[in-house]
């Protein structure tokens, strides 16, 4: 029998084992036949009796339990250790007689040497409440240590977001407002859209559940990059003086709805004290996959490992401030692209805004307390395209703090992805009204419908049916569909 | 909460542990030959290493501390620097067999040099015993208590990590300490406290000793291989016989470290625990743990019968919050880890300098503890016929 067999090998091993307990008396557990006495054969009658039992019941009926009735004496008896898995039943236990000490002043113990069962309850797995209970402990934790060892008096996070309307900003706007919903501090969310407010855009930010100020901006989107970049500055400006008009009390940062933000930032940027800098990673983009991957590949086997650029501060080894990572554009110049969406690289400008966070006091009007005098006022700057980087807003570059660890954390990444300035999409990405012209797919899954436009009042079962059946309709069918409809 | 000082955080603990014991007693230094404990180290630089190096570290620390004291006649406590516990295998692991005669040797040759040990027998004498089951010299239990402790050892005080309640190794009046835990690569794998604790439980260990149990039940009581029957499959307990390479830095992100018995039933995870700030879980019936008259282990740690080991997860998790905060809390409090550990050189509050405290509390010595010319009260034949050849 199978447990006969396994109580064969165990005998083997033991007597085999560097640490066994030879001391003890070799339990009848063992397949230990002796010699054909009287008393031996009496044992394995039993012993195969007790098998039988063990058949009919389920689980290991030991015939130790016959041994103890019958014997009189006291010797050391075993317990099995009843795995549930072996024997599927209920898991049992069966104390040890303590062993005969030689020095009776000793109290016993209650806790006794030798082996004992393995204790496993009727249901061995996790009870969903308890998880729940668990990871609200988790949670009661780390808010705790968040108090001791985090910020200790987080400021409000001022966010200055330049946007308008367009294919993608559903994409970029959903990103910066998850990360935005995500931020532990306070949050004040800027919105500034150029060509004016629109519902669209408020319908979308008001999703967020935020504190948001959304202004418009008399002025609309450009189509060349760089007449893009000049036009983000002056709504960025435009937003700081909103800051200054409302007194707003924070840490300005500049969270480009392209961008992308790592939670880490928020909490690094609660340190700076005036005007701070922080490392961001160049992920540039080309519409054509192959152009890029061979330049990378040109770039890779100079510095002999391919690296993503990083714009951001740099620091000597005393972690002060020396100097700046730009962005090298030189081995992109000629493929550089003027207008939205051309078939070539985005690049970003020389340096730019989101890497750079500032105290909204800088920007107030009053004389506060100790307002470093090497910032220029905002009112007094023009315009006219004077403020090409961040930091023509300071007099005295060496002021600014390099943050995350000297710019040695990347804590947000830059990449600008649009459509074509002329793409068009549905409002609010919701498809409301009909589609105008269907065009029965090639496969169907309904072999005799009919190629005829549908009754009104069917029109929307046959809608859904429609978009279930373009689902295993070929590519060429869909994408008719989808370039008529809009 | 966050500008208590060190003294309010720590409640009682901070008090007896912050003692100091210079000027409160004398140690006198056997001055034993180096086969008793250069030589052997010498042999086997291993030990200096291993859990059981606190034997090395003492006489280290005494021969250079103010406590000494050259003359003898003033002393309150006399030590005696013999190694038992450095006669290793291949694997590192200690063997006990020749320990009981190099014990017995050591003790014959002071008591023929010296008159101290036979004006007490021994009573003013202590001695450190790190091995696994103290002075009872195996690592097995029943082996263990069928020696019981060395006969010439009744009288003295032992320092011994091993501490079980009623148990024959463990005398009255010893003083458990910690087992060795090397200071320096704790402090190298700290991490910033601000990380979050993510992980509930954590364990990394063995659940079963194939090679000595292979059918189970015989290693730590069945205790071991309980917990991982029962919650293998549990997202909340992170358990496995892995050996990582972040062992420390994960345990610094848990908030619950299971401290299960194993062979014996001490371990270097509680000194783990207490340095990484992670609340032990101690499944060990009736242990006595480290300077148990100094630190509040109850208020520490969790306590869990090894009966109680199938309902761990239920047990832990109606643990109120406020329970959890302050136990970590008091696990914050740098003397608390400060007196788990043995530093080289040493430094006030460690480990060595609660040993002291804990010989200062014993003085003064009693009356009886001298004894009357002629008055003989340790028999010098008694134990196994093995220990009593030469060493």
């Amino acid at each position: 029998m199978k447990l006969s067999l396994f109580r064969l090998s165990y005998w083997n091993r033991r007597g085999s084992s560097f640490r066994s307990s030879a001391s003890l008396d070799p339990s009848f557990d063992g397949g230990f036949v002796g010699k054909s006495s009287p008393s031996s054969i009496f044992w394995l009658v039993i012993h195969g009796l007790c098998c039988l039992i063990s058949l009919i019941l389920g689980y290991r009926f030991s015939h130790l339990v016959l041994f103890f009735l019958f014997s009189t004496s006291v010797t050391n008896l075993y317990t099995t250790p009843f795995l549930s898995a072996g024997t599927g039943g209920v898991s049992r236990l069966l104390r040890l007689k303590p062993l005969e000490t030689t020095n009776s002043t000793v109290r016993s113990s209650r806790v006794v040497v030798g082996r004992h069962g393995i204790r496993i309850r009727p249901w061995p797995h996790p009870n969903p409440i308890e998880v729940m209970r668990a990871h609200q402990l988790l949670g009661r934790v780390q808010k705790e240590q968040k108090s001791l060892y985090g910020v200790r008096s987080p400021k409000t996070v001022i966010a200055v977001t330049p946007t308008y309307v367009r294919t993608f900003q559903a994409l970029h706007l959903t990103g910066v407002m998850h990360s935005l919903m995500l931020v532990p501090y306070d949050l004040v969310w800027i919105v500034v859209e150029a060509g004016g407010t629109t519902n669209e855009t408020a319908s979308f930010i008001a999703k967020s559940g935020l504190k948001t100020i959304h202004i418009g901006f008399d002025q609309k989107m450009p189509n060349t990059w760089e007449d893009r970049h000049k036009l983000e500055t002056k709504m960025r400006l435009h937003a700081l003086r909103i800051v200054r008009d409302k007194k707003l009390d924070g840490i300005v940062v500049f969270a480009d709805d392209s961008n992308m933000h790592s939670m880490e930032l928020f909490d690094e940027i609660q340190a700076v004290k005036w005007f701070g800098a922080v490392s961001i990673g160049i992920l540039a983009h080309s519409g054509n996959a192959d152009e890029l991957s061979s330049v990378l590949m040109n770039q890779g086997k100079k510095k002999g490992k391919p690296s993503m650029p990083i714009q951001g501060p740099s620091c000597d080894s005393k972690e002060k401030l020396v100097g700046w990572h730009v962005f090298d554009t030189q081995p992109y110049a000629e493929k550089t692209v003027a207008f939205i969406d051309d078939k070539a690289n985005l690049m970003p400008s020389k340096m730019e805004w989101s890497g750079f966070v500032l105290n909204s006091r800088l920007l107030w009007k009053e004389l506060v307390d100790d307002k470093p005098t090497w910032v220029k006022d905002v009112n007094l700057l023009d315009d006219n395209g004077e403020v090409d980087s961040p930091l023509s807003l300071v007099k005295d570059t060496s002021m600014v703090e390099p943050l995350g660890s000297c710019g040695r954390h990347v804590l947000l990444w830059w990449l600008r992805v649009e459509a074509r300035a002329d793409s068009k999409f549905p409002p609010g990405w919701i498809i409301n009204s009909p589609l105008e012209i269907t065009v029965p797919s090639k496969r169907t899954p309904w072999p005799n419908s009919s190629s005829e436009l549908p009754v009104v009042i069917k029109e929307a079962k046959r809608r859904s049916g429609k978009s279930r059946g373009s689902k295993s309709m070929s590519s060429k069918g869909k994408q008719q569909t989808s370039t008529e409809s809009f | 909460m966050i500008g208590l000082s060190s003294s309010e955080l720590g409640g009682s603990a901070g008090d007896v542990l912050d003692d100091d014991p210079v000027g409160r007693l004398k140690v006198f230094v056997y001055e034993l030959p180096s086969k008793y404990n250069k030589k052997i180290l010498q042999k086997d630089p291993r030990c200096l290493t291993h859990m059981f190096a606190a034997e090395i570290y003492m006489q280290r620390f005494l021969l250079s501390s103010p406590v000494r004291t050259l003359n003898p006649e003033e002393a309150d406590w006399f030590y005696v620097p013999v190694y038992t516990t450095c006669d290793l295998t291949p694997n590192g692991l200690p063997l006990p067999f020749k320990s009981p005669r190099m014990m017995r040797s050591a003790i014959q040759l002071i008591a023929s040099n010296w008159p101290y040990w036979n004006r007490t027998e021994g009573a003013d004498h202590f001695f450190v015993v790190p091995h696994d089951f103290g002075a009872c010299f195996h690592y097995q239990e029943e082996k263990a208590i069928g020696r019981g402790i060395l006969p010439l050892l009744q009288r003295a005080t032992l320092v011994q990590t091993f501490g079980q309640r009623n148990h024959v190794c463990l005398k009255e009046g010893s003083i458990t300490v910690p087992p060795y835990a090397p200071p320096q690569k704790m402090q190298s794998h700290l991490i910033p406290e601000k990380t979050p604790r993510s992980i509930f439980v954590y364990f990394r260990g063995l659940f079963y000793d194939v090679g000595n149990d292979p059918e189970g039940g015989y290693y730590a009581r069945g205790a071991r291989a309980a917990v991982w029957e029962n919650f293998k499959d549990n997202p909340l307990f992170d358990i496995s016989t892995e050996h990582p390479t972040t062992y420390y830095e994960d345990m610094q992100r848990a908030i619950f470290c299971l401290c299960p018995l194993g062979w014996a039933p001490w371990s270097p995870r509680l000194v783990e625990a207490v340095i990484f700030g992670c609340i032990p879980v101690i499944i060990a019936d009736d242990i006595v743990l480290p300077f148990a008259d100094a630190i509040p282990w109850e208020d520490i740690g969790v306590f869990v019968d090894e009966k109680d080991v199938p309902y761990l997860d239920t047990i832990l998790t109606s643990i109120p919050p406020e329970v959890i905060l302050r136990k970590q809390r008091l696990l914050a409090n740098p003397s608390m880890k400060q007196a788990m550990l043995f530093p080289q050189p040493a430094q006030p509050g460690d480990a060595f300098h609660q040993v002291l405290n804990g010989l200062a509390r014993k003085l003064p010595h009693e009356r009886s503890v001298f004894l009357r010319p002629g008055e003989k009260l340790l028999n010098w034949t008694a134990g196994p016929v093995a220990d009593l050849k030469p060493w």
